[in-house]
């Protein structure tokens, strides 16, 4: 390659980092603006303050800001482990057994992906109203599952076609039923799929709006998003800018952190699920 | 001939099932199969089957929450009152427009993305992969507020940065206007899914058999017949399923409006109609009846797609 077309490269990979960077690096640089720069017109804050984080982790918003992050925590964790478990044993079934419905488990896995969720949230609405769910951490664990588990059974089956089987026949031959070969020999094998949907699926969880607006009404299960899009009507701050600014930050970082650690394994795993799924 | 064969042959063509019955380890097979796969499936339909027909049955009545006593049965009325209202044809305009600009642009965008990433030299693709998933890692609302944010009249760059192209100045209110709004929502919509499009495309390049561009070129092919000629059709799959699942995607939008517009200058979405309805006015019956139609038009498109995409998989499989 001539030296003329590496420096070509080299700008269009710049360009590219640029544009993925870009209004991440402008929310941080807002966060750090006080009062005074806010309207400042420019990027960079002029003098550069920790003041918005103070107001959201101690301050005024803290009893907004800090109940989401803990009901964001701890309702994502919770799908997302209960429905990579039962993504676990469908893809095993998908992925390995032979039986009639196999076809019928994917496609509706596939239906209930593309649900719009705007059309499960208002009977959910009603429905958690009368039977008490509204507004805990349950009511919007279960309606996370129809968001989770399609996208876990997808990209695990994905996965565990990959795993090379004849490990679970030679301990089969072994004299292990076909439980055992399961847990002994498979799980270690299918693991690192397994975590990736997990991560995949937590990042959808933690991404999720819709429900966590409509479904919840105080800080006993209000999640981060929902918490966000309220910050702005709330009124016990003047201007809600940089508070903003400064929680989306913060929840922002455990996800790129996420990211930069496992990108092969999730590139793989999103890929994966739909081309060849 | 009945002998035992060895686990290999069984594995690789289905079994015939034996006269009269299944032999039991079949039938084994298949108890175990719905007994791992089972919960995960029944979950899956009372999480999104049962909502619907509630919906459905919601959708029939005259029901306001605030006003239980007098719920009554009206039949397909709500359905009336909304396919003749022009709230909702402004709702699905506005949502056919963002779905048709977002898809479009992100499939060039991120075809572009994925060209220069599956290019690019060693050294940079790895930083580049993992960059490129930041923007599909932050949450929706993140990067709603920050594109907001950017162009906001009183804390945004965006007009002091752009004040030299015409009709840009420092008290343009971008989010005064229905069309400006929507610019900006759909340049947040699709800086934030470029990069799921073109990892599904860079997917589809990685298949297209290198025979093919060397044979192409070997007879003197220009780049861009290469494109267009062996590339693009030898991909076409990987191109259905990422427009496929973005324009489902799209045609949902919901967050970016809630947090940029709030529906304001007519940018709502039906899925931002649905909401209003059922959650701020608690309308039941009508909203439950616009959750409907956005369910039976997400099931439109779908459907649409995938007849055409199986057309589209028989006619590759002609041509080869």
């Amino acid at each position: 390659m001539s030296t003329r077309e590496k420096t070509w490269w080299w700008i269009a990979g710049a360009l590219i980092l640029l544009y993925c960077l870009f209004p991440i690096a402008w929310i941080i640089s807002l966060s750090f603006k006080g009062p005074a720069d806010i309207a400042n017109g420019q990027f960079l804050p002029s003098s550069p303050t920790g003041e918005n984080y103070s107001t959201i982790l101690t301050g005024t918003a803290s009893d907004l800001f800090l109940p989401a992050l803990r009901n964001s925590f701890g309702i994502c964790l919770i799908a997302t482990f209960i429905s990579c478990i039962l993504a676990m044993f469908a893809a095993y079934a998908i992925a390995r057994l032979d039986f009639p419905g196999k076809k019928l488990i994917l496609s509706t896995a596939l239906v209930v992906a593309i649900f719009p969720v705007i059309s499960i949230v208002t009977p959910l609405f009603n429905l958690w109203r009368q039977i008490g769910l509204y507004d805990t951490w349950l009511g919007l664990i279960i309606p996370y599952l129809s968001l989770t588990l399609p996208i876990s059974i997808w990209t695990m089956s994905a996965f565990f076609r990959e795993i090379p089987w004849e490990m679970e026949q030679a301990a089969q031959v072994d004299g292990a039923t076909t439980w055992q070969a399961f847990r002994k020999v498979i799980v270690p094998l299918a693991a690192p799929g397994v975590f990736t949907t997990a991560i995949i699926a937590f990042f959808i969880a933690w991404n999720d709006f819709a429900y966590g607006i409509s479904l919840t009404s105080t800080s006993a299960a209000r999640p981060v998003p929902a918490a966000l899009g309220l910050f702005s009507g709330a009124s016990q701050f003047v201007d809600p800018t940089g508070s903003i600014a400064a929680a989306a930050v913060i929840v922002t970082i455990p996800v790129v952190v996420l990211v930069l650690i496992f990108q092969r394994r999730i590139v793989a795993g999103l890929t994966n699920g739909a081309v060849k799924g | 001939m009945t002998t035992t064969t060895l686990p290999p042959g069984k594995k690789t063509e289905p079994v015939s099932a034996p006269p009269g019955g299944i032999s039991d380890r079949s039938r084994a097979e298949r108890r175990l199969g719905w007994m791992l796969a089972g919960p995960a499936f029944v979950i899956m339909l009372l999480v999104t089957a049962y909502p619907i027909v509630q919906a459905v049955y919601y959708s029939l009545f005259n029901y306001r929450l605030t006003d239980p006593q007098n719920r009554s049965f009206i039949g397909l009325g709500n359905y009336g009152v909304i396919l003749t209202d022009a709230l909702w044809w402004q709702a699905v305009a506005v949502t056919v427009f963002i779905t048709v600009v977002t898809v479009v642009v992100e499939l060039i965008l991120g075809f572009a993305l994925a060209l220069v990433m599956s290019k690019a030299l060693q050294s940079l693709r790895p930083v580049l992969r993992a960059a490129i998933l930041i923007p599909y890692a932050v949450i929706t609302v993140v990067s709603a507020f920050s594109w907001q944010f950017a162009f906001s009249i009183t804390t945004g760059f965006v007009n002091k940065w752009f004040a030299w192209l015409p009709g840009i100045g420092a008290d343009t209110d971008w989010f005064g206007d229905k069309w400006t709004s929507l610019l900006v929502i759909c340049l947040a919509e699709i800086w934030k899914t470029t990069p799921f499009i073109s990892l599904l495309l860079l997917a589809g390049l990685a298949q297209v058999p290198d025979v093919l561009q060397e044979a192409a070129m070997v007879d003197g092919a220009t780049w861009w017949q290469r494109m267009w000629r062996v590339t693009i059709p030898n991909m076409k799959a990987a191109i259905m399923v990422a427009l496929l699942f973005r324009s489902l995607d799209a045609f949902r939008i919901f967050d970016s409006i809630y947090i940029m517009t709030a529906g304001a200058n007519g940018t709502e979405s039906v899925s931002f109609l649905a909401y209003r309805q059922t959650i701020s006015r608690v309308e039941i019956g009508l909203g439950s009846a616009v959750s409907v139609l956005l369910f039976l038009c997400v099931m439109g498109i779908a459907f649409g797609f995938i007849k055409g995409f199986r057309i589209d998989l028989s006619q590759a499989r002609g041509e080869r």
